[in-house]
């Protein structure tokens, strides 16, 4: 089992070579810093010293892959490849376009993320897994019905809708809470309450139904007709039988997107203007900052992967069959 | 200049079109698919769904025929002078709503502006106050005395039309089944009245009459009122809302195409080859799939916006150009997306390849090409086909997201997202600018929630064992 | 006291959900008494499980009882609230099923599953649950029962998770067990213990058991009373002792004509023609009359009633009101084609073609990788030295248990798994060293028909193009009107209509498939087919169909068959010769005589005397074999049987014993028959 693990860290190596090799063609061979530059210092007619000056500045006037110029090591290592490629692997992000430290912004602005995407995740599941067993009680009847109904109905309402719905009522109309905003702290409580509770709701449909069907999907297994025939009730057989199986593909789907919490979502961070790492990528991507797009691609693949791991750590941990085998 | 312009996305989707009568030409004749189609077209939620997708379909479809529309004085030597712009056929359908510009907001059926405005009288002199709308309403001598009734009487128009025109679809219907089945009128009528038949008619036709009854009466509403207002330039919001509809619809359908070749062959090809191929395929689809999809989307646009900005010259004008980026946006979604489904197939073609009749192929000495066409290939082709169907609408809700961070459609494109991203800035406004935001949720909201019935349905044909478990 | 354990009267289910409403349970009656065995009996789809099912109120969702009662004791089951229903189920009535591997919860222990049942039935041994929990594995005969019950199911083989289902069973004392197919996934030597287990749990604490089964030899061995199902009713009741006499209804009567074995070699077998009709069905008259020999005119029109033919006997059938003797005395000359066969035209035919597959010292490996680097750490040796030849015409039956490798064998012959080691020859090619194009055109000399009739076709694929299918990539019949002119002579020669080239496979029954699989088989012309378990997913009516054919094909055309099975009867009474294959090795082989009448190693004995055989004189002895065949990764030092063999010395554990000759074609791998061997 250790081997397997072992095996398994070893593959995300070349996964993340795959990855760094992939982000550098993207960013510095489909366009050239010229281009980037020209972008930014605003359209046409820009003189070839503002480009060079930009370049230099950013540290993106060095040769792409070679540097003949240089001498010994430094013909490979002071190259754009290197110095903006390579060092990802050390978790050096580098300046942004800007000229703030990227790495230091990642660590500030990582908990916050993590503030919001953690209880939304647990909360959500409690509340989704509670919905989905009590729809799986009810199976084949109306309840059923139209608790299928309301979930598809719940997840064919876009996300904007709800977190604009959502701090137009409370926010606005009822003034329960602060409509954006965020303070460090217990302060940020008030602030993280209705994001939280938006970013539950969202979920609710897709979830419920997903769950349900994985619910109903082992109680058509032969081993719950076993536990019937010894005369267990139905909560029992739901409980102890069901649940029980059904959690290991519950959690394993979990634990792939812990890592990722910290990556933090997007939209709402920025609708609510709460500093993580959500809405630092969104501003990077309205200012047009490639170094922090970057760095956030490839911190998001390293979270993946190490998601992926978790979940196969996390599968030999809960199911007997992969544990004892 | 050629008055018909065809573009990309246009070829793509008639294209598409195409594909699709031809494979439903090819289902027909064999019944191993058509009877899970069967299925479908017999569950009321399929059929009712079903009619509902194809009025957005008609919409898309007629918004995807381009031309150039006639410049207005005809030319001067007899033959038309074609204007630069181009148009659909839609726009050419409802030119109405398209012309009618106002200065800025105004509310549903509104005849006065959202804003006051400095406005000077006859005699001269100028006072504050909310101006009189120039297209809405404009036909009500006395706004404030006039407004209901004319609103009521066009209602009531829009109604009965929409309530005759299903009256006449109706008895069409009701005279082919006759024809078909060769028995009485009366007897059909009653049979789909008192929904007796094996296909819910009766939902179909109820479905179809609440549309058209919904339609015709927006129509006339439209026709004389901003029906959901205007927005911040006084463009009417119903008109961008069914403009948005060919966009949502292109995303949602071309991005599973363009992956389709790409998951198909790998997944096949990594499940039944396995050994080296198996380990490159799945490096491959790891590797893409750990790069975070909006990430991923967000720097391949950021790639193509600085292509474009460099290369303004190459556009031939603004509506090719946001289609190129519509396309592109496809493309990218595609890219992000083509995974799972390959790894389903994977899965797939792994279980397949073991399986006797793969064996008895095997042992007959027939290639590996015959073998993946004939005997793999259709064996899954229903789990390609639910996962497009699923896949649809989440791909039209992404759109809205996307082009809220500004790296989804072009932002002169009519789409839901862009209408959403626009309208919220408005929304601290006093009083709340609400329309633009309601009318892109609604129109988004029925072709979501329809597609999500109709792909349940769908699921629950092709895939049986999952049927069981309803 | 009253004898009378269980009583169901008029019972009734439906299941609802398909086009129209099925019965497969209508108007049964049935009566157990305390301590006997009860055998139901029936091919499949007849409706004995749902029957079962029924007793114990645990229908699918889609089924409900319309109607009937069910006694246990004093207290009617159906009119049970739900609440007391649960104390009865898994208290005075137990329940196994047929699939040990998936009715048992994966990720709970054992002894936690046997728990629950204990808790919540037996409060009395609440206080000492672990010792309970122990003693009921030791009464299943499960080795070391305290550590055995904090494993998990799949650290069980299939027969010790039967065991634990048993002993879940008699958590709750019960006085009634019902046991569902309880060893159809089973080996036979396995079997042979559950089912010794059985007789002697019940031996011990009285209880009656509800035996469902399709085996006539395991009524034979176990059961005091059975009643035959057919189509959702009992169509006769008897005791054991007479059921197996001359009289009785035509459908059980059938049944016994239509098992194969070795007293029937030169004969067809009878056959029931047509398959069970589908439940959705409106029965007129009785519902056996479309396949009965002795149809009458009033059978189709008028339903046959219950008759008492004798004490605790009766039928349903019109014939037991007429004279019984005179019936049977017409049907036996009626009876059809017992035309004896001819084998030795056979042979004397096929010695034109003259082509002999031999294989050689066949070893078919497959790596185990393990550790950070997947280097080969092993190997599973599926297949380890198997030798044999088949000359044309003839037949030879490769034998054992699951997981012994035989099916991997006939893959191996054919190239469909490539082998690690050693010769398959076949005429004058060396099908092993053949790659590519050259590999692809020998194919249509050796073909294959799987086990399984429903996963051997693409079910995406007219049936005309799926026999069509090797006639195109082998390049036999010209013109694809060529080619529709023999799927059409192929699928007549089989017993098919022609029309069937039109359809699709799932509108054909499985025995009806598996013709088909023949059909596709000879339509490159084979001259050996590789014949994998062919009739074991059959009812024993439609298995003596597929025989006959084979038997004919072979006759006609002179064919060779590898008939890979585990079911003995079925070897005797078609194979010329048997290879006994333990743990990927060939451990005894001669004619079907010399096998079956004088086995000399251990492991063909206790095989041959595990199988239950309808002799209700004679019951014969059973060599229990201890334990599970070992795996394959992991041999046992040795000769491979020596852990589980009743006549081992400590001589078995040195060496893999050397290959003894018998005589020209008997030879065995024993070292009590032959003496110790190097190699």
């Amino acid at each position: 089992m250790m081997a397997y693990i072992v095996r398994r860290a070893l593959y995300a190596i070349p996964i993340l070579i795959g990855v760094n090799v992939f982000t550098f063609l993207l960013f510095f061979v489909v366009n050239s810093p010229d281009d980037m530059a020209r972008m930014h210092l605003g359209q046409k007619r820009v003189s070839p010293e503002a480009v060079q000056a930009w370049k230099a500045e950013r540290g993106y006037d060095r040769p792409v892959l070679y540097n003949a110029a240089a001498s010994g090591a430094e013909r490979l290592t002071d190259t754009i490849f290197f110095q903006k490629s390579l060092k990802l692997f050390k978790f050096e992000f580098g300046s942004s376009d800007s000229g703030r430290d990227i790495g230091y912004d990642i660590s500030q602005r990582m908990w916050p993320s993590l503030a919001i995407a953690l209880p939304v995740l647990l909360v959500g599941l409690l509340i989704n897994i509670t919905f989905a067993l009590l729809i799986a009680f009810f199976r084949a009847t109306y309840i059923d019905f139209w608790s299928v109904v309301l979930c598809v109905v719940m997840m064919s309402i876009s996300g904007l809708f709800y977190i604009i719905g959502g701090q137009y009522l409370v926010g606005k109309l009822l003034h329960l809470v602060p409509i954006s905003g965020y303070d460090t702290g217990l302060d940020a409580l008030k602030f993280l309450l209705l994001p939280v509770l938006i970013g539950v709701v969202q979920g609710v449909g897709a979830g419920t139904r997903w769950y349900r069907t994985l619910f109903l999907e082992e109680i058509n297994k032969d081993y719950v007709r076993t536990a019937r025939a010894k005369g267990l009730s139905e909560r029992l057989v739901l409980f102890r039988h069901v649940l029980r199986n059904a959690m290991i593909p519950i959690l394993t789907g979990v634990v792939v997107v812990l890592p990722l919490l910290f990556m933090g979502s997007l939209i709402t961070e920025s609708f609510f203007g709460i500093p993580g790492l959500g809405s630092y990528t969104i501003d990077a991507i309205n200012n047009q900052d490639f170094a922090i797009v970057r760095a956030m691609v490839f911190l998001g693949s390293v979270l993946y992967i190490l998601g992926l791991l978790l979940t196969d750590i996390s599968y030999t941990l809960v199911d007997p069959r992969v544990r004892l085998s | 200049m050629q008055p018909l312009v065809i573009l990309w996305t246009d070829a793509l989707i008639f294209l598409l079109l195409a594909g699709a009568l031809g494979f439903g030409f090819y289902a027909s004749r064999r019944e191993h698919l058509r009877a899970p189609w069967r299925f479908v077209i017999r569950s009321r939620v399929g059929l009712g769904t079903l009619v509902v997708l194809s009025f957005y379909l008609l919409i898309g479809l007629l918004d995807s025929v381009h031309f150039h529309p006639p410049a207005d004085p005809a030319g001067r030597d007899g033959g038309t002078l074609h204007s630069s712009e181009v148009i659909s056929l839609f726009d050419h359908l409802v030119s109405g709503l398209r012309s009618r510009q106002e200065k800025t907001y105004s509310a549903p059926l509104a005849t006065h502006l959202y804003a006051k405005e400095t406005i000077e009288l006859a005699d001269g002199s100028t006072v504050r106050d909310y101006p009189r709308l120039e297209y809405g309403g404009a036909h009500l001598a006395d706004p404030e005395r006039d407004w209901l009734w004319s609103v009521l009487g066009l209602s009531l128009i829009g109604i009965l039309k929409g309530l005759a025109l299903s009256l006449v679809l109706g008895n069409l219907l009701l005279i082919f089944l006759t024809l078909r089945r060769g028995c009485s009128f009366e007897f059909v009528a009653r049979e789909v009245l008192g929904g007796r038949c094996a296909i819910p008619w009766r939902t179909g036709l109820f479905v179809l009459t609440l549309l058209l009854v919904l339609g015709m009466w927006s129509a006339e509403l439209a026709s004389k009122f901003h029906l959901l207002g205007t927005d911040k330039v006084g463009e009417d919001v119903f008109y961008q809302a069914l403009k948005s509809i060919r966009t949502g619809l292109l995303i949602g359908t071309l991005t599973t195409l363009v992956m389709l070749p790409a998951a198909i062959l790998l997944g096949i090809m990594a499940g039944y080859f396995r050994g080296w191929v198996d380990d490159l395929i799945q490096y491959l689809y790891t590797t893409l799939n750990s790069i975070p999809g909006v990430l991923l989307i967000a720097a391949a646009i950021l790639m193509l916006q600085i292509y474009m900005s460099n290369h303004a010259e190459e556009f031939n004008s603004l509506v090719e150009r946001a289609d190129l980026r519509l396309l592109f946006l496809c493309l990218i979604l595609g890219v992000t997306s083509w995974t799972g489904l390959c790894r389903l197939l994977r899965g797939e073609a792994l279980k397949l390849r073991e399986v006797d009749y793969v064996q008895a192929a095997t042992a007959f000495g027939v290639g590996h090409f015959q073998i993946i066409t004939r005997h793999i290939l259709p064996n899954v082709l229903h789990i390609v086909l639910i996962t497009v169907v699923l896949d649809f609408s989440g791909l039209v809700l992404a759109e809205a997201v996307l082009s809220y961070v500004n790296i989804g459609v072009d932002p002169t494109m009519n789409s839901w997202g862009n209408m959403i991203n626009s309208a919220r800035l408005e929304m601290a406004r006093e009083p709340v600018v609400w329309w633009s935001l309601a009318a892109a949720m609604i129109f988004m909201f029925t072709l979501v929630l329809s597609a999500n019935l109709f792909s349940d349905v769908v699921r629950d044909a092709f895939d049986p064992r999952l049927r069981s478990s309803r | 006291m009253n004898r009378t354990l269980l009583r169901v009267e008029q019972l009734t289910t439906v299941l609802e959900g398909g086009t129209r409403p099925l019965h497969p349970v209508d108007g049964v009656d049935l009566e157990i008494r305390r301590g006997e065995t009860f055998a139901l009996l029936g091919e499949s789809g007849c409706g004995k499980s749902m029957t079962a099912l029924s007793i114990m109120r645990l229908l699918p969702p889609v089924g409900r009882v319309a109607g009937g009662n069910v006694w246990l004791g004093e207290s009617n089951l159906l009119d049970l609230p739900e609440t007391a229903m649960r104390l009865e189920r898994g208290g005075r009535v137990g329940m196994i099923f047929q699939e040990p591997m998936t009715s048992l919860n994966p990720v709970l222990n054992i002894g936690e599953q046997i728990a629950e049942s204990v808790r919540l039935h037996d409060p009395g041994s609440l206080p000492r649950l672990r010792q309970r929990v122990t003693e009921l594995l030791q009464a299943v005969g499960i080795p070391d029962p305290a550590r055995r019950a904090g494993e998990y199911p799949h650290q069980l083989s299939g027969g010790m998770k039967q065991r634990v289902m048993i002993a879940i069973a008699l958590a709750g004392r019960p006085e009634l067990l019902i046991a569902d197919e309880p060893t159809t996934a089973l080996d036979v030597t396995i079997q042979a213990q559950v089912l010794g287990l059985l007789k002697s749990l019940q031996q011990q604490t009285g209880m009656a058991i509800l035996l469902i089964t399709h085996d006539l030899g395991i009524v034979a061995e176990m059961a005091d009373r059975v009643a035959v199902m057919y189509a959702g009713q009992i169509v006769e009741t008897a005791p054991v002792a007479e059921f197996f006499g001359r009289d009785g209804h035509p459908y059980s009567r059938k049944l016994f004509d239509s098992l194969p074995g070795q007293e029937k070699r030169a004969a067809r077998l009878a056959v029931i023609r047509g398959s069970v009709p589908s439940l959705a069905s409106d029965f007129p008259g009785c519902r056996f009359a479309e396949r009965c020999d002795r149809v009458m005119a009033r059978c189709r029109g008028e339903a046959p009633g219950w008759r008492v033919t004798g004490p605790g006997r009766g039928m349903r059938c019109h014939l037991a009101e007429t004279p019984w003797e005179a019936a049977v005395e017409l049907s036996g000359r009626a009876g059809p084609g017992i035309a004896p066969a001819a084998p030795d035209v056979a042979t004397a035919q096929s010695d034109r073609h003259g082509e002999q597959l031999s294989v050689e010292g066949l070893r078919v490996h497959f790596p185990i990788r393990q550790g950070v680097l997947r280097r080969t750490v092993g190997h599973v040796r599926a297949v380890d030295g198997v030798s044999f030849e088949i000359p044309p015409g003839r037949t030879l039956a490769l034998v054992g248990e699951s997981g012994c490798g035989k099916t991997t064998v006939g893959k191996g012959v054919l190239q469909l798994i490539r082998p690690s080691e050693g010769s398959v020859r076949f005429g004058a090619d060396e099908l092993t060293r053949l790659t590519g194009a050259a590999l692809r055109r020998r194919r249509s000399l050796l073909q294959i028909i799987f086990q399984d009739p429903f996963s051997s076709m693409n079910p995406r694929m007219l049936v005309g193009d799926i026999i069509a299918e090797g006639m195109r990539a082998q390049g036999v019949g010209e013109t694809p009107a060529g080619r529709r002119e023999r799927v059409r002579q192929l699928l007549t020669q089989v017993g098919l209509d022609a029309g069937a080239a039109e359809r699709y496979p799932h509108e054909f029954s499985g025995g009806q498939r598996q013709r088909i699989c023949v059909a596709r088989a000879l339509a490159v012309q084979p001259r050996l087919i590789v014949c994998d378990e062919p009739t074991s997913a059959l009812d024993v009516s439609v298995q003596a169909q597929i025989l006959n054919l084979l038997g004919d094909l072979q006759r006609e055309l002179g064919l060779s068959y590898l008939f890979i099975t585990h079911n003995l009867s079925v070897v005797a009474y078609l194979a010329h010769e048997v290879a006994v294959m333990y743990l990927g090795r060939i451990v005894e082989r001669g004619t079907v005589e010399e096998v079956l009448q004088a086995p000399r190693h251990p492991y063909t004995r206790a095989l041959l005397s595990a199988v239950p055989v309808v002799d209700p004189e004679g019951r014969r002895e059973v060599i229990r074999l201890e334990g599970d065949m070992p795996s394959p990764s992991d041999p046992p030092t040795g000769c491979h049987f020596h852990p589980r063999c009743p006549e081992a010395e400590p001589a078995c554990a040195g060496s893999y014993p050397r290959v003894t000759r018998l005589s020209a074609t008997h030879c065995v791998s024993c070292l009590r028959v032959g003496g110790a061997g190097a190699d």
